[in-house]
């Protein structure tokens, strides 16, 4: 048995959740407040994801930098990974929002994709 | 100089709004005016995800939030000027403005929309003591730095306040490559979002201190250390309880400030609370038809409540045009009042004869109340009770008031918001 | 190359030698550690241009500082500095001291300060309503002024290196010989400087700089003072600079107006040893708020937008050295100027060119430039005026500093002038485009810019003041590549 303490993030209440596991499967949790803390906690104990945010080199635009987004939540355990293959890309003007700028980012499956438009100069 | 209806001071999600707003409203006169280089406003730069949930019911990035209204004004052919400073409105709402092409302007509005947005609080604000050397930043311009111009400011950072530009900005300075050594909060309590928290700091080992501050910057030239010390309940460092962090860079959160210079030399009465203007139920001043929308207002937490507030103020400006420019008769107007823990109300008063079948009033609060009641009372008697289980000066708060509810009241003169244990 | 005179500092003093000695046939060299113009004590103090009633009777100190006065309205009109007599009150709130206020009135009259006048209660509150409500006297002094001490510490030295006075930034002394050629030898970081002559002007340094040629050795204490600066909102809360009455540690905290519409209130005064010491402290700050109410009532200190402090170089006889040192013939010192140093300055400049011209024999130039032109200001121009400059240049019609309504066009011409501006901070003195109440937010990332296109400064490179003051570290995610 473990047992893994978070923070619920579904309200300002910011209950202290605790979740008992037993051979990674969720047991109990107990310490939420609401069914929000429930759900969220398994969630987050199990399979933790987020959606990673950054900006990547691009060149011949009118910006020097065009911000990225994975296109949906990556495993938590990735997000370094996910943040070397951004340092790394370069795109190349024109962007525009929804662009894929890196496909199958660190091996997740996910693409990064422009958040915003640069044009061509 | 072309002449137009309505001037929308401020090209940022407030003024974006209010621009569509009023065009699909009907007025086909409308002119944007920008300080930036392009359309968006602080949004540009807030390349995070978390906007539009209760917009669009998806999560957006900020660049993408504020794109969805500046296609929308795009495709109205509403009318905008970037790189272009207002440097004045006139009582009469002539505005006057300046860019490199048109040169110094005026134009005589019907009516004008306050959407200039907020600004961060600087550390000569704080009262910092220590050296005053390079390396010390608002989270904001720091944002500036790394996520538009592609430029880091350093990389160990200390960072006092945890509002949610400083905790987003932990992470980002994470993601790039810095060490984040510690997040002090003067407060007992975090005014950043939960979420923020967890996701920002506690995913990356981040500490955050509450009750602490910054008692000393060193470093002439460039910054090399900061220490924070403990504070007590009158917000003063306690002695022994310093700590050092050796860093090159400290970035400060530590509250926004409504930017009301242009509103006050117009002669806009403030909120001292807010340091926003004093609004009635349509979000107009005490000048008729000049309204105000936005973080100029009162400082919101989520972007798409500006929206909807600005959306208001766009049709509102429409309607007294419509109407024929007149003031508001005065003979119906409720007065709006925050007690016991609620900090202030926008609107402030409400004209019963303008309102509209449901108006959302919103409020902050003072400190963090657990299990608590948001009480609402028509003068004596109390119309409203409901239970919250928690209620942080973080979060903005709203109550809606029906008009049918008000008709009831025919002689009501205040309604009152207050915090209440039972 | 071997110079006439080197000037060690280019702080207000250094710099009004300078411009005194640019009116002679010789070739000057003004020498400064920091990368500007108005680094040191010049760059932090009150901004006041004193009357003249505080500084012992008989002294060289009372002597410049009325000479100083004297002639700071035509400097500032030749200098296109600004500058107001606004004139000064010396406020009592205790009867017993009132003896004391009359003590200050005969000094001031044996000085030669003009105008002075003792007011009673009602007198003073007349004119300055928000004086304590126990003012029981004040000693008014009508010729006491405000001034830009950056545009004044500027403007000489623009004037000084126009008329042919070489300037070198970022260049220590590091030590001083005298050469078997009869010659000053001045080592530095940036190598070897030689004069016949040298002026000590080294502000809280001084005494370094004496004590390497000289056996009589002198003792510079930094005197640490910190101030508040309060938003413009209230800068009209007292219309008269306000003072307490002195003590032996000095002037006490006053509350004036600036000359550009803010409120300051300040200094605290507390003698360090560590000459770059000029960090606030939060005693020093809780201090200066507590003391500041005696004498103002209501005074609005939760408008801070800045503090800072500044070093006054004290030297413990309290009076300016200026003259040859005995044991080092043609050093020239001027040291322990501390307050009332701003406003002695153009007066220090003209006692010690007059002693260099008898020195040295000099001969005035023909062709000497007395005038010289301010950055063009944009501020209460009107909707033609500015027009007409936006036409001429477009860079006129772009603001960068919302809150000081400072447009590009006034940091360009603070770029490409005599000794132009090369860093945030060279730009916010010359300009104040980042001296609002937002303190830069906004405006040093669009400076910065500026900075790199006009001067070709790489992001990286760009300072807040020169040294290791450098804003940005790197470019995010390195270089792009194959460019």
């Amino acid at each position: 048995m473990e047992t893994r303490e978070l923070t619920c993030i579904g309200c300002p209440m910011g209950c202290l959740v605790t979740v008992t596991l037993d051979n990674g499967e969720v047991k109990e949790v107990t310490g939420n407040t609401c069914a929000k803390g429930d759900i969220y906690a398994r969630k987050e104990v199990v399979n933790p994801t987020r959606i990673v945010t950054s900006t990547v080199k691009i060149v011949g635009g009118d910006k020097e930098r065009v911000s990225v987004k994975t296109a949906s939540d990556i495993p938590k355990s990735k997000i370094f990974e996910v943040m070397k293959d951004i340092d790394a890309a370069q795109a190349t003007a024109p962007a525009h929002i929804g662009d894929v700028i890196i496909k199958d980012v660190a091996g997740t499956g996910v693409d990064v994709v422009a958040t915003r438009n640069v044009e061509a100069v | 100089m072309k002449t137009y209806d309505i001037v929308i001071v401020g090209g940022g999600p407030a003024g974006l709004a209010a621009a569509v707003a009023a065009k699909e409203a009907g007025n086909d006169s409308i002119l944007i005016l920008e300080r930036d280089h392009e359309l968006g406003g602080i949004l540009n730069q807030c390349i995070h995800n978390g906007f539009g949930l209760h917009t669009f019911k998806e999560e957006l990035t900020g660049p993408e939030y504020a794109y969805r209204f500046i296609k929308q004004v795009l495709d109205l052919g509403i009318e905008y000027k970037l790189n272009t400073m207002v440097m004045d409105i006139a009582p009469d709402k002539t505005v006057t403005a300046m860019n490199r092409e048109d040169g110094m302007f005026q134009i005589p509005a019907k009516a004008v929309i306050l959407a200039m947005g907020c600004r961060e609080r600087p550390r000569g604000a704080l009262n910092i003591p220590g050296y005053r050397p390079a390396g010390i930043f608002s989270a904001g311009t720091a944002q500036r730095l790394v996520n538009i111009e592609g430029y880091m400011p350093g990389r160990e950072v200390v960072i006092l306040g945890s509002g949610d530009i400083g905790l987003i900005m932990a992470r980002r300075m994470t993601f790039e490559g810095a060490k984040v050594k510690v997040v002090a909060e003067l407060m007992p309590y975090s005014g950043g979002l939960k979420r923020n928290i967890v996701q920002c700091l506690d995913d990356y080992g981040i500490p955050l201190k509450l009750s602490h501050t910054v008692v000393d910057i060193e470093g002439k030239d460039h910054v090399t250390a900061v220490t924070i010390a403990e504070v007590g309940p009158d917000r003063k460092p306690i002695p022994g309880t310093e700590e050092r962090y050796t860093c090159d860079t400290l970035l400060l959160s530590c509250g926004l400030i409504p930017e009301n210079e242009l509103s006050r030399s117009a002669g806009v009465t403030m909120n001292p609370v807010t340091s926003g203007p004093v609004v009635n139920e349509s979000l107009e001043t005490n000048i008729p038809g000049v309204f105000a929308c936005g973080n100029v207002l009162h400082v919101h937490d989520l972007v798409d409540y500006v929206s909807e507030e600005a959306k208001r103020a766009g049709q509102n400006a429409v309607k007294y045009i419509a109407d024929g420019c007149k003031e508001a008769e005065g003979a119906n107007v409720i007065e709006l009042c925050a007690t016991d823990g609620a900090r202030y109300t926008v609107p402030s008063t409400i004209n019963k004869d303008r309102m509209d079948d449901l108006l959302t009033v919103r409020f902050r609060v003072g400190d963090v109340y657990k299990n608590s009641f948001v009480s609402v009372y028509f003068d004596d008697e109390r119309v409203m009770h409901n239970e919250k289980r928690i209620l942080a000066p973080g979060e903005m708060e709203q109550i809606i008031l029906q008009k049918k509810k008000l008709d009831e009241y025919p002689n009501l003169k205040k309604i009152t918001v207050k915090i209440e244990k039972e | 190359m071997l110079y006439d005179v080197i000037v060690i500092g280019a702080g207000v003093t250094g710099s009004a030698v300078a411009r005194e000695l640019s009116r002679y046939e010789t070739n000057v060299c003004v020498l400064e550690k920091c990368e500007d113009v108005c680094e040191g004590t010049s760059k932090a103090n009150s901004a006041i241009v004193h009357a003249g009633f505080d500084a012992a009777e008989g002294s060289l100190m009372a002597k410049l500082n009325v000479r100083g006065n004297e002639m700071m309205g035509d400097l500032a009109k030749d200098l296109d500095i600004p500058f107001k007599r606004n004139g000064a009150m010396v406020v009592c709130i205790h009867k017993e001291a009132l003896d004391g206020l009359k003590d200050l009135y005969n000094r001031g009259i044996a000085n030669g300060v003009k105008e002075l006048k003792i007011l009673n209660r009602d007198e003073a509150l007349e004119m300055e309503p928000n004086l304590s409500e126990n003012v029981e006297g004040a000693l008014w002094a009508p010729t006491s002024g405000i001034i830009c001490p950056f545009e004044l510490n500027i403007a000489m030295a623009e004037n000084a290196n126009m008329n042919g006075v070489d300037f070198r930034f970022n260049t220590e002394v590091e030590d001083i010989k005298k050469g078997e050629d009869g010659n000053w030898h001045l080592r530095t970081n940036n190598g070897e400087y030689v004069a016949r002559y040298v002026v000590n002007a080294a502000g809280v340094y001084a005494d370094t700089i004496h004590n390497m040629v000289s056996a009589d050795k002198i003792h510079i204490t930094p005197r640490r003072g910190d101030y508040c600066l309060l938003d413009k909102t209230v800068g009209g809360h007292v219309k008269h600079t306000i003072f307490p009455q002195p003590t032996n540690l000095g002037k006490g905290v006053l509350v004036s107006p600036t000359i550009h519409g803010n409120l300051i209130v300040g200094p605290t005064a507390v003698d360090i040893e560590n000459k770059e010491g000029n960090n606030t402290t939060a005693a020093g700050i809780d201090d200066l708020i507590a003391k500041a109410g005696d004498h103002v009532r209501n005074l609005p200190i939760r408008n801070v937008i800045t503090s800072f402090a500044g070093l006054r170089a004290h030297e413990s006889h309290h009076e300016f050295i200026i003259k040859e040192v005995e044991d080092a013939p043609h050093f020239i010192d001027c040291a322990g100027i501390e307050s009332p140093g701003l406003t002695s300055s153009p007066a220090i400049g003209e006692m010690v060119g007059g002693m260099m011209k008898d020195m040295m024999g000099l001969k005035e130039k023909a062709n000497w430039i007395s005038t010289r032109k301010g950055v063009k200001k944009t501020e209460g121009l009107s909707v033609e005026e500015r027009n007409a400059l936006i036409k001429e240049n477009p860079a006129y019609g772009t603001i960068i500093c919302r809150c000081e309504s400072i447009t590009e066009g006034e940091i360009l011409d603070a770029i490409h002038r005599p000794l132009g501006a090369r860093s945030l901070d060279g730009v916010k003195r010359r300009t104040r485009a980042g001296m609002g109440r937002c303190q830069a937010g906004f405006c040093s990332p669009r400076t910065m810019e500026i900075l790199h296109r006009e001067l070709g400064i790489p992001y990286e490179k760009i300072t807040k003041s020169g040294g290791k003051s450098n804003i940005v570290l790197e470019r995010t995610k390195g270089e792009v590549s194959g460019s």
